[in-house]
């Protein structure tokens, strides 16, 4: 263990630009949350979420990050754990998936109605029954409406940059809400990619601890009462005072994004495009699944299809305009998800808000939106290559899908779900 | 980078009367403000204490919930001539009108009537 302690430092001891090592999505979580040096940690191991935890563990007990490790009996009391220690001014840090997401459900409003910069690792996974590991967005879809700030992350570097950002984008002062970083589950969690971490010091060089009561914290020379009752006359307007923090996040985190770039080369918007100079048509998609819809462009591009892929990366809040710039001159719109809402207008929540966001600027257009990949199912460019040649049928005809297209179900053709 | 760090911005007006004046997340960083806000409003019925049958036992005091009783130094004679050097008193604005205090009074002294406006 020496050894091996021995070994990373020297080995991170080389300038950030030389750096690079093998991690995957977990390890590079917790580099992460060590490296922007994290005051407490409270994590209920679920998988596969569960070496973030360890590896936090690991990273305490060797002195490589002075921690408090809190050791909770359900993810409930993760989250409350956390975000009483955030009140306390300190630099916290969580993790969870599917089942134990939906757990600490009620303090997921507890954290961004209080205003505390709790930031939480989400490893995508489906939600049960029945009881499946692997990965859907069913968990994170299900957060949408929990005044977080949630951001995909579509490979093992974009989660470690993501999380040192929402360090910076959570305790600023103009924001003061709870991130959370996803990424899906065992495709990033458990898979070995390069990663260029930046290292203890320029990544608190970049998301740097803020002076001590700063915001209002709870201090015994001045004392405050947190989570009081909200009645009537005033709740309202403490949730008007949410909405704009969450408006006025988009610039934090967009500034945040930029600068990163600058330092570092790689920058970050709301949103990326992938070969939508000139495309015909698009789909939208978010994590490691848009990965796959890029390989799907490259294949259609090779067959003269003029294809293009709109990523989104940060889902709250949600990028209407940026969105809607990238998407206006296309032909055609489509969005692929890995969760579902059971009865909507469509079953896929993505697609509702790109809809949306087209509508209310007059922008009316073919659309269709596509579900496949629910519980780890594997979605395999083929499959992403007949929604392309789906959407270009609806291109041609003029028309949108009524009801989402279920891609993947044995023994179902996804034109039938037209007509149900 | 312009940052406006200091802690005050979050914590509003003690009484606002716009959204952007009330404290961040509802916090309140007045301690001991708790006896400054009046509930008395749902009251339905109040008590009224018989300073004439009262025998200074302090049982209402003790039972309040609220602690809406007050012991007041008034000196009261009955009119028997009785001499008290104290009085028990209701505290309106924080009195709920629970009636604990006209349950618990051992000399029926304390009668609970309609709030009427």
């Amino acid at each position: 263990m020496a050894v091996a302690v021995e070994q990373r430092r020297e080995q991170e001891a080389r300038p950030a630009a030389r750096r690079r090592v093998a991690a995957k999505g977990n390890f590079a979580v917790a580099m992460a949350v060590r490296d922007v040096d994290i005051d407490v940690a409270a994590i209920y191991p679920i998988t596969p979420q569960v070496q973030i935890a360890e590896k936090i563990t690991e990273y305490v007990a060797n002195e490589e990050l002075d921690a408090e490790v809190i050791h909770v009996e359900s993810e409930h009391s993760a989250m409350s754990a956390v975000v009483a220690a955030a009140a306390t001014g300190a630099r916290v840090f969580t993790a969870t998936a599917s089942q134990g997401l939906e757990f600490m459900h009620e303090m997921l409003y507890i954290a961004s109605g209080l205003r505390q910069p709790v930031v939480m690792a989400l490893t995508t996974r489906a939600l049960s029954a029945p009881i499946n590991i692997w990965n859907d967005y069913s968990d994170a879809f299900g957060m949408r409406d929990t005044g977080w700030i949630m951001i995909f992350s579509e490979n093992v570097q974009e989660a470690y940059d993501n999380v040192v950002q929402a360090y910076r984008i959570a305790e600023h002062p103009d924001v003061l809400l709870p991130v959370v970083v996803t990424l899906d589950g065992y495709i990033l969690s458990h898979t070995v990619e390069p990663l260029e971490p930046l290292g203890r010091e320029e990544a608190l060089r970049f998301a740097p601890k803020r002076r001590y009561g700063y915001r209002p914290t709870l201090n015994p020379d001045m004392p405050m009462s947190f989570g009081v009752v909200g009645v009537p006359a005033w709740y309202h307007e403490i949730k008007y005072q949410q909405v704009r923090a969450m408006r006025e996040s988009r610039r934090v985190i967009e500034e945040t994004g930029r600068e990163f770039g600058r330092r570092y080369g790689r920058s970050y918007g709301f949103i990326e495009e992938y070969m939508m100079d000139d495309a015909e048509v698009a789909l939208v998609s978010l994590g490691a699944t848009a990965s796959l819809v890029k390989a799907a462009v490259n294949r259609l591009r090779k067959e003269g299809v003029k294809a293009g892929m709109v990523k989104i990366r940060v889902y709250r809040p949600f990028p209407a305009e940026e969105l809607v710039k990238a998407l206006e001159n296309v032909e055609a719109v489509g969005t692929l998800n890995r969760a579902i809402s059971y009865g909507g207008v469509v079953e896929d929540p993505l697609f509702m808000e790109v809809a949306t966001a087209l509508a209310l600027r007059g922008i009316v257009k073919p659309m269709a939106s596509f579900i496949h990949g629910m519980g780890g199912r594997d979605i395999f460019v083929r499959d992403i290559v007949a929604m392309y040649k789906k959407l270009m049928e609806h291109a041609k005809a003029g028309t949108s899908a009524k009801r989402t297209y279920f891609y993947g179900v044995k023994g179902h053709n996804p034109d039938d779900d037209q007509k149900m | 980078m312009t940052e406006n760090q200091d802690v005050t911005r979050y914590l509003g007006k003690k009484y606002p009367t716009k959204w952007d004046e009330v404290p961040i997340a509802g916090i309140v960083p007045w301690p001991g403000n708790t006896e400054e806000l009046k509930t008395h409003a749902w009251r339905t019925i109040k008590p009224v204490i018989d300073q004439e049958k009262c025998i200074r036992c302090r049982l209402c005091w003790v039972y309040c919930p609220d602690s809406a009783i007050l012991e007041v130094d008034e000196e009261y004679v009955t009119s028997k001539g009785r001499r008290y050097k104290v009085s028990y008193k209701v505290d309106y604005d924080h009195c709920k009108g629970c009636g604990i205090c006209a349950f618990e009074c051992p000399v029926n002294a304390i009668q609970m009537v309609p709030e009427e406006r």
